[in-house]
């Protein structure tokens, strides 16, 4: 039986990026915040300090810092028509858990969607027709611009420190920026990271080819910085342990570094970690959020009573809890209707690495983020006719920390074993590097969340379930992209290369990328959508979705920035709307 | 020599020595005298040698045997310098299986257990400590039927073509696909090698000092910079930090002693 508790103003479910923000702006007006987050408290000093902070096999085989799927996993399959079975370890994504969610050992890369993003369908209906896109291809349109989304970019950015190079900066396009990004109505707070050799390397080889190199914005910060909530994020050192990692210099954005420090400090705000939401509450109408129910670490359960109640967990976890609360209408693929656990997207990585004799890179050294790309190959940059395929990616070479467990790069057709094999990756640890692309991924009909018939977290209620496939846009896309990577990288001159585009099915097991999207995505139509443009619920508007699990199809970047404008456009509509007048916003 | 070259020249030895056991690092008492680094230096040898004799907390002796011979082929000693093998990767697996590894400690184990496709990964009701148990005894089972001996007995040759076989799925083991058994193996015998030697393997860093790794890092600000130029040091691990045999910033970050070789790019 659940203990019941005073009532508070607001929940946030999830103690990650976007709850921390939400929660620090609601206090500082005054409201009663708490935020249950089923990890555990962690922090710069002592949980990332020296030496133990370098540490490959903990952190990127062990998995220190992300989930624990002995209590919560979900299933997969690649088809509607196989059995889901459950992902028993981690590998193609790494959700995190504890305070600052996956925030703490995310890369930096922090992009704003493309104007053209926003607006995937209308735009592609215009200009290629409707035979572009696959016929099950459930891309749309965001319900929200770009502009509209500015000032909410800029926010985030300012409030991370940034370090990148403007290059559109009011509608002036600024030479060593990227020239196609939406115009952008400041600098970043901070200047770019230093330049790694490989970088150096591409961003010579794609400038003769024509192509526009520009710095990639990262979180991974250039200098000392101090921001809005007075707090210090630290200078970065190149020291290599990045991604996977947290940081030993509080010099990478999180909410450790950023908004944590001040959050901690209001007395509005009361943090209660190892404490698990199971559910939230709804009225018999189930038009309104009563409450969410808990469950802590010595196995008591609570109902927690809000007016306000803010999912601000991982796309996957968001997802989840509307269909474990009956928020909004579940999806069925097979009539087309419902929207909660639609458009589940992911992203469509590829590479193409270079080795050399005679060049030596410090592979070891780096940062996440740490890199120059171009983009004259994502989004709608260039022309689609002809191509058979939507979408596209950002391409960069850079310096991210090679470690030997992980990255030990070899050319195609070495053993996987033995004393070749040895001689390779001797010969190529230092003297390799990778151009990487991050393609987008579109959504469609058949991949999707919902909840699995037959396995159970250890709560006993049913895991997630997700069916997902690439489909054969996203193969082409890779093909070509990583096609035209290789001609880049050709004219840099190594003596063996490996073209590796991203094709056939979707495997669950090896690491590829922690940018999964959808299941509650926004939208300007509730037919299909799950929240508004606000990320509020259609259905129950005292419930507001936070997170990548709101983009209706990914775009060709890391999402991290979009999330963080997208959790601003949710604050400035609940500060300035919502709280006046509680109710549906759209 | 100087006081000073000869202190450097010790930490030095010290820092390349090896994987110094957590427990056995605790129980030393620093010398009050001079010839404390002397003592240190050689109680760091007498340690490094109790760690290669270190009981196994999971393996049987049948299994160390088996471990010892596969992984000596997975990452061979050779002009290059010591193999899995040398680097204590066996005691490295002795430690992840008795562990929270073994154990699937992080990991969801609720059945039921189809096999499902190769999309949906690791499906097995075995633990890995489980799978290990099951795939050596099976192993040796198949050479001692094809062979008239177990796998440690067999010559080099033959035990490479019973690794070739399990890699390539051509032997049906009994109670666990030999592709999953042998890719497990292969995981760890490469996580053996590379991990910080905390972990029982990568001995004396082999494996960093194999592919130009220097372990916990430095601060690397300035040399990011300087293009095309190699980073050559001793590798630091973090039982060299914490035993304070290797030196640190305000940070906690490495101050790397650079390796005076003249060698190439």
């Amino acid at each position: 039986m659940a203990t019941k508790l005073k009532p508070v103003d607001v929940v946030t479910v999830g103690v990650g990026l976007t709850g921390t923000i939400l929660a620090k702006e609601l206090a500082d007006s005054g409201l009663k915040v708490v935020g249950l987050e089923r990890g555990r408290w962690r922090d710069t000093d002592p949980d990332f300090a020296m030496p133990g902070a370098h540490d490959e096999l903990k952190y990127v085989r062990r998995h220190e810092l992300m989930q624990d799927l002995s209590k919560e996993t979900l299933t997969f399959r690649n088809a509607m028509s196989e059995t889901a079975l459950p992902m028993r370890q981690l590998g193609s994504f790494l959700p995190g858990e504890g305070v600052g969610g996956a925030a703490v050992h995310w890369g930096g890369l922090t992009w704003r969607f493309l104007p053209w993003d926003f607006e995937t369908k209308s735009r592609t209906l215009a200009r290629y027709g409707k035979n572009q896109a696959a016929e099950d291809c459930t891309m749309q349109d965001w319900g929200v611009s770009y502009d509209e989304l500015e000032p909410h970019f800029d926010r985030f950015e300012y409030l991370y420190g940034i370090s990148g190079k403007a290059g559109n900066l009011q509608g002036k396009i600024i030479s060593g920026g990227n020239p196609f990004e939406g115009p952008r109505s400041r600098e970043y707070p901070n200047p770019p990271l230093k330049t790694a050799y490989s970088s150096a390397l591409f961003a010579k080889a794609a400038q003769a080819m024509g192509y526009r190199p520009f710095p990639v914005p990262t979180g991974a910060n250039s200098r000392p910085y101090k921001n809005e909530y007075g707090a210090t994020i630290a200078a970065c050192v190149y020291c290599g342990y990045c991604q996977f990692f947290g940081c030993e210099m509080g010099a990478k954005a999180s909410p450790q570094t950023a908004v944590l420090p001040a959050l901690m400090q209001n007395k509005n705000f009361e943090l209660r970690t190892l404490c698990n939401v199971v559910k939230v509450n709804l009225d018999s109408e189930k038009k309104r959020a009563v409450s969410v129910t808990y469950v802590d670490s010595r196995g008591r359960e609570f109902e927690q009573p809000a007016d306000l109640v803010l999912l601000t967990s991982y796309v996957l976890n968001n997802t989840r809890l509307m269909l474990l609360s009956g928020i909004g209408k579940p999806y069925d693929p097979v009539a087309n209707t419902g929207v909660v656990g639609r458009n589940y997207a992911y992203q469509t990585p590829s590479s193409v690495t270079l080795f050399f004799e005679d060049k030596n890179f410090n592979s070891f050294m780096g940062a996440g983020g740490l890199g120059l790309a171009i983009d004259e190959f994502n989004g709608d940059n260039f022309d689609h006719s002809g191509l058979g395929f939507i979408g596209g990616g950002f391409m960069q070479a850079g310096s991210n920390g090679a470690r030997p467990i992980e990255v030990r790069p070899v050319p195609q057709g070495t053993p996987r074993w033995g004393s070749e094999w040895k001689k390779a990756v001797a010969r190529y640890f230092n003297r390799s590097f990778s151009i990487t692309i991050q393609g987008a991924c579109q959504s469609y009909r058949t991949n999707y969340l919902d909840l699995d018939p037959t396995y159970r977290d250890a709560y006993g209620l049913p895991l997630l379930r997700m069916t997902f496939d690439r489909h054969e846009n996203e193969t082409k896309m890779s093909v070509w992209l990583t096609n035209k990577a290789a001609e880049i990288a050709k004219t840099i001159g190594p003596a063996k290369m490996n073209v590796s585009p991203r094709t056939g099915k979707y495997t669950i097991v090896p690491y590829q990328s922690t940018h999964n999207t959808g299941g509650a995505v926004m939208g300007a139509d509730p037919q299909t959508s799950a929240v508004n443009k606000y990320l509020q619920s259609w259905d129950v508007p005292n419930v507001f979705v936070v997170g990548a699990s709101a983009f209706p199809q990914n775009g060709g970047y890391n999402p991290t920035g979009t999330v963080g404008a997208l959790t601003f456009q949710a604050l400035e509509a609940i500060k300035t709307r919502y709280l006046k007048r509680p109710g549906a916003l759209a | 020599m100087k006081e000073s070259g000869r202190r450097n020249f010790l930490k030095s030895a010290a820092a390349l020595g090896a994987a110094i056991p957590a427990g056995a690092a605790a129980q030393s008492k620093p010398a009050p005298h001079a010839d404390h680094e002397k003592q240190h230096a050689q109680h760091m040898r007498a340690a490094t040698a109790a760690a290669q004799q270190r009981p196994n907390m999971f393996l049987s002796q049948t299994e160390v045997a088996f471990l010892d011979a596969a992984v000596s082929h997975l990452i061979p000693k050779d002009e290059l310098g010591p193999g899995a093998k040398e680097a204590g990767v066996t005691s490295f697996i002795d430690q992840q299986l008795f562990g929270g590894y073994g154990t699937m400690a992080k990991k969801y184990t609720q059945g039921p257990w189809p096999e499902g496709t190769p999309q949906q990964g690791y499906q097995s009701p075995l633990t890995p400590a489980a799978v290990y148990r099951a795939g050596i005894r099976d192993t040796n089972n198949y050479c001692l039927k094809t062979y008239g001996k177990s796998f440690d007995a067999l010559s080099r040759a033959q035990q490479d073509e019973v690794l070739k076989a399990l890699d390539g799925g051509k032997i049906e083991l009994e109670q666990v696909r030999a592709q999953f058994f042998f890719n497990m193996l292969l995981a760890n015998t490469v996580e053996g090698f590379f991990a910080d030697p905390v972990y029982g393997g990568n001995r004396a860093k082999a494996g960093w000092k194999l592919v130009g790794f220097p372990g916990v890092a430095a601060v690397y600000t300035t040399f990011i910079e300087k293009h095309g130029v190699p980073y050559r040091a001793q590798p630091v691990s973090i039982a060299d930090i914490t035993q304070k045999v290797a030196q640190v910033d305000e940070h906690g970050h490495a101050i790397h002693v650079m390796l005076d070789d003249k060698a190439g790019v």
